[in-house]
């Protein structure tokens, strides 16, 4: 698959531009703050109809305007299609593929994949097991709609849950009758998505470290593991166990809620002992592997959207990057950098040819 | 908005407060009232407070009523051995419309969602529970009928658990592809239902 022009108007620092791309790759130039991350961000927003940046969706409206319009043509297995968004300011967000409104937003997503490496995915690793869960599950989500709506029932029979242990603290009482349906609930949809979770990471951590060790040359041993209290086996009775416990923390302390994915580099932990170089690295070979898995899933490929990822990687891992991502196993790339020389001299060590887009203060210049 | 009248704004107020009203239709069947004759409004007006002033709730099913025990509930004629539980007045409607029903009537008046703060104790289901626990009961078969959302499950899951009397039956509406639909209009989930609930093939 690959997008064949963009129009934004409005959209962040851009007033009105209209640019046309090549089906392979896409080299998105100019100085710091001129709107390369906003281009990569407009094309995210198709995907996924949403920022990747900023989820204050108004804030995506150009200082002193009322409405943004971003306007793209996907070309997917030999077929056009106009993807047209638009949010005014106080009214409801506007999405059409080809002068068709959808109904539901969530319908258009996992319809034209991209996938986004930014500096900003670095939360992946820093922050909390919350944000790592996340990550997986958008990938899920897109690949398996059933396991979306599971996952935001499970969601909803938790807040039910806790909202009925406060109601059991404040009144001194604790009907085990009633507190039963949400522990059937929970077992239930937590054990469905535990084994959509197992089999995910079954068939993704072999190409995430298969990706790893091609761009690291195998200088480090990476593995993610996948850790739930569903794994054990008498996991249904923990759940009875743990009511008065549940009853005074207010929360539940079962569930897949709880699920994480460690990262671990050379047998540590990733956030404490990887160096800024292996934390990147690590980052891209876990979207070059949610690439693969989208492609494999929907038979085309992804847009690949990658944005200052020449920054703290060596010159041999960014050749390997590079060599790897422009194979014909890749369809479109984007990919942005403030120095065009870089990143001509890295395209033609490569012998490969790229389409440079120049831009300047939200104006293409080239 | 500036109203002319003060009498105005008040009548625009109170039925703005109404669920899917707002001030401008509000505003609208307000002028509509002032130019039908007096009389009209009147009447209106009796009838709303006749209808919140004696409107009763039936003793036993919970229905709106305007007797002690409900037209359904005294009636001679119907099945006092079965007895369908729904979340309110609306789905009691809808199901005797149907004219296929003869059973009695449980309205619970809602289901139980703790977010909402609603819990059995807001809910008729005691009187339900001592219906069909009773010495002297006839109920036979209870039919669940609440919406299939998880707050309709998960109350539909907890009246099981507190049924002490055995030898009631329980069943729950089937649940299925609309009858002269298409099968490939169906969604996804009713038709996952409808095949995996299948039934033994009749021909009509
Ligand atoms: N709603 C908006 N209206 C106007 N300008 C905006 C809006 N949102 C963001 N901007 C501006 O867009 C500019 C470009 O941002 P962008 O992140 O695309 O730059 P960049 O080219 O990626 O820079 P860098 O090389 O530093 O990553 C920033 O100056 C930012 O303040
Ligand atoms: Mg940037
Ligand atoms: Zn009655």
């Amino acid at each position: 698959m690959h997008l064949k022009n963009l129009r934004l108007l409005n959209f962040k620092n851009y007033e009105d531009v209209y640019i046309e791309f090549t089906s392979k790759i896409n080299c998105i130039v100019g100085e710091n703050g001129s709107g390369k991350t906003n281009m990569l961000d407009a094309m995210h927003y198709l995907s996924l109809t949403k920022s990747a940046i900023n989820s204050i969706d108004i804030q995506n409206i150009r200082h002193e305007s009322i409405f943004f319009t971003i306007k793209g043509t996907f070309n997917k297995s030999g077929r056009d299609h106009e993807i047209f968004c638009s949010l005014e300011k106080g009214k409801k967000k506007v999405f059409r593929q080809d002068n068709t409104e959808y109904e539901k937003l969530s319908e258009h997503i996992g319809q034209f994949p991209a996938v986004l490496i930014a500096p900003g995915d670095n939360e992946i690793i820093r922050d909390g097991n919350d944000i790592r869960r996340k990550y997986f599950d958008t990938i899920l989500a897109q690949i398996d709609h059933q396991y979306l709506l599971d996952l935001m029932d499970y969601n909803h029979n938790l807040r039910q849950r806790n909202s009925l242990l406060k109601f059991f603290r404040d009144n001194l009482s604790a009907d085990p009758d009633l507190i039963e349906p949400y522990n059937h609930n929970l077992l239930d949809l937590g054990q469905k998505i535990h084994q959509k979770r197992k089999n995910f990471a079954d068939r993704y951590f072999p190409v995430f470290e298969e990706k790893y060790a091609f761009i690291a040359e195998n200088k480090e041993k990476t593995t993610i593991s996948y850790v739930s209290q569903f794994d054990e086996i008498d996991y249904e009775n923990t759940l009875k166990t743990t009511l008065s416990h549940d009853i005074e923390a207010q929360r539940t302390s079962f569930g897949i809620h709880n699920d994480k994915w460690e990262l671990m580099i050379n047998g540590r932990r990733l956030k404490n002992f990887g160096s800024q170089g292996q934390q990147k690295t690590f980052v891209i070979a876990l979207k070059l592997a949610q690439y693969d898995i989208i492609k494999e899933e929907k038979g085309f490929a992804p847009l690949l959207l990658l944005d200052d990822i020449f920054d703290k990687l060596d010159d041999r891992r960014i050749h390997k990057l590079m060599g790897m991502v422009a194979a014909d196993y890749f369809s479109q790339i984007f990919i942005t950098d403030t120095r065009p020389e870089r990143t001509k001299s890295i395209l033609s060590s490569l012998s490969l040819e790229g389409n440079i887009v120049a831009i300047n203060d939200g104006k293409i210049i080239k | 908005m500036e109203y002319p009248s003060q009498h105005i704004e008040e009548a625009v107020n109170e039925i703005s407060k109404l669920p899917g009203i707002g001030k401008k239709t509000a505003l609208r069947l307000v002028l509509h009232l002032l130019k039908q004759p007096n009389a009209e409004t009147r009447s209106l007006a009796q009838a709303l407070i006749r209808m919140r002033d004696e409107t009763k709730f039936c003793k036993v099913c919970h229905n709106i009523s305007d007797r002690e025990i409900c037209r359904i509930c005294s009636s001679p004629r119907r099945d006092n051995t079965i007895v369908c539980v729904i979340e309110d007045t609306r789905d009691v409607m809808a199901i005797e419309n149907t004219g296929q029903y003869l059973g009695l009537y449980h309205v619970l008046g809602g289901v139980i969602s703790p977010i909402e703060g609603i819990g059995p104790d807001n809910l008729n289901i005691s009187s339900l529970l001592k219906r069909i626990n009773a010495s002297d009961s006839n109920v036979k078969e209870l039919i669940l009928a609440l919406n299939p959302t998880m707050e309709g499950d998960t109350t539909s899951f907890f009246i099981t658990k507190k049924i002490s009397r055995s030898g009631l039956k329980v069943t729950s509406l089937a649940r299925g592809v609309p009858v002269g639909g298409e099968l490939e209009y169906a969604d996804e989930i009713t038709l996952g239902r409808s095949i995996t609930a299948r039934i033994h093939y009749q021909p009509n």
